[in-house]
């Protein structure tokens, strides 16, 4: 395996395991978002490399699928984010808790 | 005459405009569509009649049938949406919806001031499409269809008066009895198919008029299961219990349905079915005898009740019983004879009673009515004219229809008991006696004795015209209906019993000729003048004791205290029934619902609602509402998947 294709997986299970983390300890949910952003972009990284690694062109197709439903997925998520705080007038993603069980 | 079939459909227009929309239509509106539906039907009726008669050649009728559309067609079952006109299903036509256009029009008055007006026409608009379909239809299941959509009407309008209580449990009562009937119905139309091949009346009339290698014990059981349809339809003995509560309803209803039209459904259909009953002898004389019992057997407790309308109540009963009396000695005409006039002498009375009633404020006890004769005069003449038809007053229409059943009974030597003729002439003689008494009684009660209310604070007052035109019409029919077909004795042409010959056929084509035939004539005499005779004592003993010797009852009811609490009482019928089926049938209700319908139904449900509940219990903690917890289980549970993989690869 070449080396750039190794230092490149090893950087993408860096930020994934960076944004995984900030998912899980942060509480502002617009952190929370940059993180899953972190996460998706890892992702991405991934793909490209393992296209660079089998000459395959469908990897980075599937880097650009992924950053637009990333865009998709920021719009849906800002506007919950609006509402909720419109709602509450704090976005503290602890007390949003109301579908406990 | 194909446009016969529209009669049906006018009805159910009205009842779809009136169901739908009547609660937004002003009342006057409501009530002009249910009656002029009805007159439209009327009218069909009276077109396909003229034309009928128009199309036919002097004397002989014969009969059209016309197939409107296919309805089920599997294997050698085929049922048509068809109908048989000929001269039976004409005149039923023709008297189904008069009598109906006319109570429409009286319900108009009476029910005037009803919250439910739209309901009630609408239902009343269902039962006159329903019963032109029974009468109409030219096969049993369609027929069966028109039986039941009558039954269903006269449920929902016996409980019109929702909110008492007493209505709903009447109507229970009705249908669950009319079910009981219907069941022998059922088998009996199961039995004709599965023996016959059709359902189709001309077909099976076809079959049946020459030799068949069916048994006779096949036809008696036969026609005994499609008896006991119409004794529970006809509330004949021992199914009639359900007609006296009928009359919870409103009174157009109990004149309508449970009087002129829909109890008479039974007569129409043991006629309509003559060739099969005339195969069986025993079934026929089954028919007669029960008739006869009914007839004496309602007519004694009509003596003693003191409801003005539960009075008629069993009195339509007993006339019911003459009409299968006269049925089962074969003399079909003769029954539809009584039928057609009783629905218009039937109907007037149960009309005037509620024109009473509704003169009265509500009061239905003939003991607290008395001398209304001065206050509703119009109403006192309609009354005592359907009395006397109904009683058999000379030249009225009862006297000709229940004169010419005597007079066949009088005639008739049924193959299987001989002398069974004789006897149900003076069972019928007997009960023209009890029928002339308790309708004077009634008479002298409602209308002839002093008040025996508050004259200053009841004011009784006359009914509107809108009820009091219908009541001279129908006065008109109980009148004159009976010179469709005088006696022979009269040497005046009779024009109902040859019309109705061809359809009833069979013991008829013989049976008319008997009644005409000369040597007859002095047979018919006696028993003319015995019945006149018996009629004029039954008046004159009630105007003896209600009249003449009023006060004298209440002796009589102490000497005579047994039977007159045993009438009363209705000779314990509802009690035996409540005894011996309906109490252990509730206990056995009781027992099934304890043990199979809570213990095991409901158990095994609420087993699994249990089990899904306890695994909801179980799991819900995990569902905290913190994001994060939720990344946490995404996360290792992605973790975990990779390390299974990397395992299971090995």
């Amino acid at each position: 395996m070449e080396r750039i294709v190794v230092y490149s997986l090893v950087l993408s299970g860096l930020l994934f395991s960076m944004g995984m983390l900030g998912v899980v300890v942060r509480r502002h949910p617009l952190v929370m978002f940059m993180c899953i952003e972190l996460m998706l972009n890892a992702a991405n990284l991934a793909f490209i490399a393992f296209a660079w690694h089998l000459q395959e062109v469908s990897g980075q197709v599937y880097a650009l699928i992924v950053m637009a439903v990333a865009a998709a997925e920021v719009a849906v998520g800002l506007a919950i984010i609006v509402a909720v705080y419109r709602y509450r007038a704090d976005v503290d993603i602890d007390d949003v808790s109301t579908l406990r069980g | 005459m194909q446009c016969i079939h529209f009669a049906i459909w006018w009805p159910l227009l009205g009842l779809l405009v009136n169901g739908l929309f009547g609660r937004h239509l002003p009342r006057k509106l409501v009530g002009f569509i249910g009656c002029f539906t009805v007159f439209l039907s009327f009218m069909c009726s009276l077109y396909a009649f003229v034309m009928y008669l128009g199309s036919q050649t002097l004397g002989v009728f014969a009969e059209y049938e016309y197939y409107i559309l296919p309805w089920i067609q599997v294997a050698d079952l085929r049922l048509d949406y068809g109908f048989l006109v000929d001269p039976l299903s004409l005149l039923m036509a023709l008297t189904v919806s008069l009598v109906s256009f006319l109570v429409h029009v009286y319900s108009m008055g009476y029910m005037a001031d009803d919250d439910g007006y739209p309901r009630f026409f609408a239902y009343m608009n269902l039962f006159v499409a329903m019963m032109l379909t029974l009468v109409l239809a030219n096969n049993l299941v369609l027929m069966f269809i028109g039986w039941e959509g009558v039954g269903l009407c006269s449920y929902l309008l016996i409980g019109y008066w929702y909110r008492k209580q007493a209505p709903p449990l009447a109507g229970m009562k009705a249908f669950v009895l009319n079910r009981l009937g219907d069941f022998g119905f059922l088998i009996g139309i199961f039995l004709v198919f599965w023996y016959l091949h059709s359902v189709n009346f001309t077909v099976l009339r076809e079959k049946l008029s020459g030799p068949t290698e069916l048994g006779p014990y096949l036809f008696t059981t036969i026609a005994l299961f499609l008896f006991l349809g119409a004794i529970g339809k006809s509330a004949q003995f021992p199914l009639h219990v359900w007609l006296p509560d009928a009359m919870e309803g409103p009174t157009p209803v109990s004149a309508l349905i449970h009087a002129a039209t829909m109890v008479t459904a039974g007569v129409y259909m043991v006629c309509r079915l003559n060739f099969l009953f005339t195969w069986s002898g025993f079934a026929l004389l089954a028919v007669a005898f029960l008739g006869g019992f009914t007839a004496i057997f309602a007519a004694s407790i009509a003596l003693v009740h003191n409801d003005i309308k539960r009075v008629l109540a069993y009195s339509t009963i007993s006339q019911l019983g003459y009409m299968f009396l006269a049925a089962g000695l074969g003399a079909f005409w003769i029954a539809i004879f009584h039928l057609f006039t009783h629905a218009f002498f039937k109907a007037l009375l149960f009309l005037s009673s509620g024109a009473v009633i509704h003169g009265m404020h509500g009061e239905q006890d003939m003991r607290k009515m008395g001398g209304l004769a001065k206050y509703m005069p119009q109403t006192y003449w309609n009354y005592l004219i359907g009395a006397m038809a109904i009683s058999g007053i000379p030249l009225l229409a009862g006297f000709f229809s229940k004169d010419a059943i005597l007079f066949a009974a009088f005639g008739a030597r049924p193959e299987v008991l001989r002398s069974a003729g004789a006897i149900l002439w003076a069972v019928g003689v007997a009960t023209a006696l009890l029928t002339a008494f308790y309708m004077f009684r009634q008479m002298y009660l409602v209308f002839l004795t002093a008040p025996r209310f508050d004259e200053q604070k009841l004011r009784p007052h006359e009914a509107p015209w809108v009820m009091l035109v219908p009541l001279w019409l129908l006065s008109v029919g109980s009148v004159f209906g009976g010179y469709l077909a005088l006696p022979a004795l009269f040497r005046l042409p009779n024009l109902l019993g040859p019309f109705l010959q061809r359809t009833l056929a069979l013991a008829g084509e013989e049976a008319a000729a008997e009644v005409h035939r000369a040597g007859e004539l002095l047979g018919e005499g006696i028993s003319m003048v015995v019945s006149v005779v018996v009629v004029l004592i039954g008046v004159v003993l009630a105007h003896y004791l209600y009249r003449m010797r009023w006060g004298i009852t209440e002796r009589l009811k102490r000497v005579f205290a047994v039977p007159y609490r045993i009438l009363l009482n209705k000779y314990y019928v509802d009690e035996l029934y409540d005894s011996a089926l309906v109490a252990p049938g509730r206990t056995f209700a009781e027992a099934v619902d304890q043990v199979v319908d809570r213990g095991i139904v409901d158990g095994l449900v609420n087993l699994v609602a249990f089990i899904l509940g306890a695994a909801g219990q179980l799991l819900r903690p995990l569902q905290t509402g913190f994001v994060r917890n939720y990344a946490w289980y995404i996360g290792s549970g992605a973790v975990a998947l990779v390390i299974i993989l990397w395992l299971v690869r090995g």
